[in-house]
């Protein structure tokens, strides 16, 4: 039944699509429903997948390196800077407890203490990305919980390199033996003394740093100039598969180097589109890997021995939970969130494959003991979410404090969200008028080169083609309150309007137009807030000609009062009017007629001089006649 | 029951005290129509065709502002040139306000005791605000004492919610007929038995 690619992904796929489907509808996350289907399609269940379940895990973990990569975008590396205590305090200790307690419960076991100490290293490894999607999906990344959770997870990404150049040291097999079990785990760092190990690291990190800044951002600008939207994609993965080459040859995490990639571009114009672009590739693979997972759990191990699995998995997830409190405990958590890490990341992570099978490679694990602990961490990931649905719908009703319903006052401030698209000549000044007033928009254009000069003055401003909904979301449609469409392109604005009505109506559109006939089709889709740019200033000009003729300014003012109100009546008057199909044949003798039926107006209304008011002579002329 | 228009002026309301205490107390009383002219003509161009037709469909007119160097703000004295037009509002065909009742509720900085012949703005509230008076006389229109809120860089927390209650039952008082009668003995309205201090 197996073999064909096609056949693969269509198993995969339906897969995906039947299990995810009936977990979100029963209320469960997403991650149960790949798991679930990784079982059923698995060896065991209906057996379309076979072996090769490892070839795609190892594939899917490209989908871990991606989702850090976008947590990188989301990270500046101001406050990455400051997360360094809580990722060295917090991580730190939660491995090392974990490392600790999981070696006394092994040793009790009467395992090898080199055993003990592999076995509690993989221990120690939480799922990067179990917790994290269910973190994400749950929107709680911005929680003390969230940030804690990730500043766990990325000292751990850190660490297993530790514990990869540590367990050759446990090895006290002849080499002959290692050769014989190592699958190609060449790296440039192992052929290395441990001191140029280290430089080694810094080195690609830093030039990673340096990469990011002269010539990822080059090169994203001229993809962009050229305007070929595909381009964009196929750059975004170009950057994020390259990252990886480079940390696994040189010996490091390519999660950690996705990351790290993710914070040096979280400063640059790209952001919203490199979310956008690789948020799909991103759920995919999650979504595959989740499935790999589930259909790498091997029931024949688990019928051979359930109690002692069985015993195993509880003690160590007991023992993971415990230790993720005591570190929570020492960090001061509220008890909620305390709650809430302790079950999100009592898991055996993916690490776990990875550490597992290299210390079998060095003769370290038996293979008993190897199938057994694999076994032990496909259940505990599988167990993660339903862990977290008990705790969050039974224990956590009981005694947290909900955190999520009174919000601060700052909270609501900050959610009076303006978009500005478009940041020429008239969105630049309204963003300086918004910002002399403290309010920050976000603002999209899609020149990359004003961007980029744009930045350098001080602004926020983002790269994208505003008419994409995928773009408007990341860049917080959602919670906004205004969007002002300054750009000079009608299409623009038609789309935006579409969009926004569709899909937003809440959002409040506030529009520039060229002239009177986008106003008349922007005003015909039920927009109210239109700005028509030549309007206001031409009746300065001409309120100044008459000036310079004599005229008195302030009447002339109020007189240029009157002209706008009477404008903006007769405009939504003549809007309503049926209009000729053959729009762009006529478009010049229409313009004319136009502006013949305005000049009639203007006449019916006459000169204007009804303004009586400071005029006494009128009051005399009343009097007279009585 | 009759109808209140509140014209209130205020060139920087977001940061009053006194009258955004006042004002929020009031605002959404049933019959009451509280009309923020500062927020409604921030370019001084008011609307006068609407002004009109918004006073004929009250009783009862309110100039509700705080006291600017013995007078209003400016955007109400632009309000009272354009809207009290002749032949509307006075003139021999002007009779459109008749009958119906007008005031100021003021605030003042500085306190009662400042506001006489012996204090150094020389002259009472009541004789500075002569000028809003005789507009009222001559459109025809009965004017009642005001309702001053004085000495507002001292008042306490406390002291500003009794006048801000006060001017509650004050509008309700006015509703149900408060006649000329009920404070001929007073220059304040505030001063009435009806309002005494709780």
């Amino acid at each position: 039944m197996t073999g064909s690619i096609l056949f693969e992904a269509i198993v995969f796929l339906a897969g995906a699509i039947i299990c995810v489907s009936i977990a979100k509808r029963v209320g469960l996350s997403s991650v149960i429903g790949y798991l679930l289907a990784g079982v059923l399609i698995g060896p065991y269940v209906l057996g379309f997948i076979g072996e090769e379940g490892e070839d795609i895990l190892h594939f899917a973990e490209f989908g871990v390196v991606v989702m850090l990569f976008l947590i990188g975008l989301e990270i500046e590396p101001k406050n990455f800077w400051n997360m360094r205590k809580t990722i060295v305090g917090m991580g730190g200790i939660q491995v090392s407890v974990t490392i600790l307690l999981s070696y006394l419960l092994f040793s009790l076991l009467e395992y090898d203490w080199k055993v003990s100490l592999v076995i509690s290293m993989a221990v120690a490894l939480s799922s990067t990305a179990i917790a994290l999607q269910t973190i994400k999906e749950k929107g709680l990344m911005n929680t003390t919980f969230g940030n804690s959770s990730f500043s766990i997870l990325l000292f751990q990404d850190i660490i297993v390199i530790f514990m990869l150049g540590a367990i050759p040291l446990l090895s006290n097999s002849d080499n002959e033996a290692i050769t014989e079990n190592t699958n190609e785990n060449t790296n440039l760092l192992e052929s290395l003394p441990m001191g140029f190990q280290t430089l080694a690291i810094i080195l690609s990190v830093v030039f990673i740093i340096i990469a990011g800044k002269y010539l990822i951002v080059p090169m994203l600008r001229k993809v962009a100039k050229t305007g070929v939207r595909e381009l964009l994609i196929a750059a975004a993965l170009l950057i994020v598969f390259s990252i990886s080459f480079l940390m696994e040859y040189v010996g490091l995490s390519p999660a950690l180097g996705a990351f790290l990639g993710g914070v040096v571009l979280s400063n640059s114009e790209f952001k919203h589109e490199l979310e956008s672009t690789l948020e799909p590739f991103k759920n995919l693979l999650l979504g595959l890997f989740f499935m790999a997972v589930g259909a790498s759990i091997n029931f024949i191990v688990i019928a051979k021995n359930p109690l002692t699995i069985g015993g195993v998995l509880l003690a160590i997830i007991v023992l993971k939970g415990l230790a993720l409190f005591i570190t929570a405990q020492i960090f001061k958590l509220k008890i909620d969130q305390k709650l809430l890490l302790t079950f999100s990341l009592a898991q055996i992570g993916e690490f776990a494959f990875v550490l597992l099978s290299f210390a079998f490679g060095l003769n370290i694990l038996e293979q008993e003991q190897m199938d057994m602990m694999l076994v032990i961490t496909a259940l505990s990931m599988s167990l993660t979410p339903i862990l977290s649905m008990i705790n969050e719908r039974i224990i956590l009703p009981k005694i947290g404090t909900k955190e999520s319903i009174k919000r601060p006052m700052d909270h609501i401030a900050k959610s009076q969200k303006i978009i500005l698209v478009g940041f020429g000549h008239f969105g630049s000044t309204i963003g300086r008028f918004l910002r002399s007033h403290g309010v920050e928009a976000t603002i999209l254009d899609h020149d990359s080169n004003r961007v980029d000069f744009l930045r350098k003055m001080g602004f926020e401003v983002y790269y994208g083609d505003a008419t994409r909904i995928d773009l408007l979301e990341s860049a917080g449609i959602a919670d906004a309150k205004i969007i002002i469409c300054a750009t000079n392109k009608i299409s623009v604005s038609r789309a935006i309007s579409k969009i926004v009505k569709d899909h937003y109506p809440h959002v409040e559109l506030m529009i520039r137009t060229k002239n009177r006939y986008d106003a008349y089709e922007l005003l015909n889709m039920g927009n109210e807030n239109i700005y028509r740019e030549s309007l206001e200033t031409s009746l300065v000009l001409a309120k100044d000609v008459l000036s310079k003729m004599g005229f008195r300014k302030y009447t002339l003012n109020r007189q240029v009062q009157n002209f706008l109100k009477y404008d903006a009546d007769s405009l939504r008057r003549l809007a309503k009017e049926p209009k000729s199909e053959d729009e762009y044949i006529f478009k010049a003798r229409k313009e004319l007629e136009q502006q013949e039926k305005f000049l009639m107006e203007d006449f019916k209304r006459g000169i204007v001089d009804f303004d009586n008011h400071w005029d006494s002579e009128h009051i005399r002329k009343a009097l007279n006649k009585t | 029951m009759k109808k209140v228009l509140i014209l209130f002026s205020h060139p920087k309301f977001e940061k009053s005290r006194v009258n955004s205490s006042l004002v929020h107390h009031i605002k959404d009383k049933s019959n009451v129509t509280f009309h923020d002219l500062y927020e409604q003509y921030p370019d001084f161009h008011i609307d006068v065709a609407k002004e009109k037709e918004l006073l004929n469909q009250h009783d009862i007119i309110i100039w509700h502002h705080p006291f600017y160097w013995y007078s209003c703000p400016p955007l109400m004295k632009q309000w009272i040139d354009m809207v009290l037009e002749f032949n509307w509002a006075y003139g021999p065909e002007g009779k459109a306000l008749h009958d119906k009742i007008c005031l100021n509720v003021i605030t003042t900085g500085g306190s009662k005791a400042v506001y006489c012949s012996e204090g150094y703005n020389s002259f009472t509230v009541k004789q500075f605000l002569r000028p809003f008076e005789q507009t009222a006389i001559l459109c025809g229109m009965v004017y009642f004492p005001p309702f001053a809120v004085m000495g507002t860089h001292n008042l306490s927390d406390k002291a500003l919610d009794n006048y801000k209650i006060n001017y509650g039952k004050l509008i309700d008082l006015l509703q149900n007929n408060l006649a000329p009668n009920d404070f001929k003995n007073h220059s304040f309205l505030n001063e009435i038995p009806q309002l005494k201090t709780i």
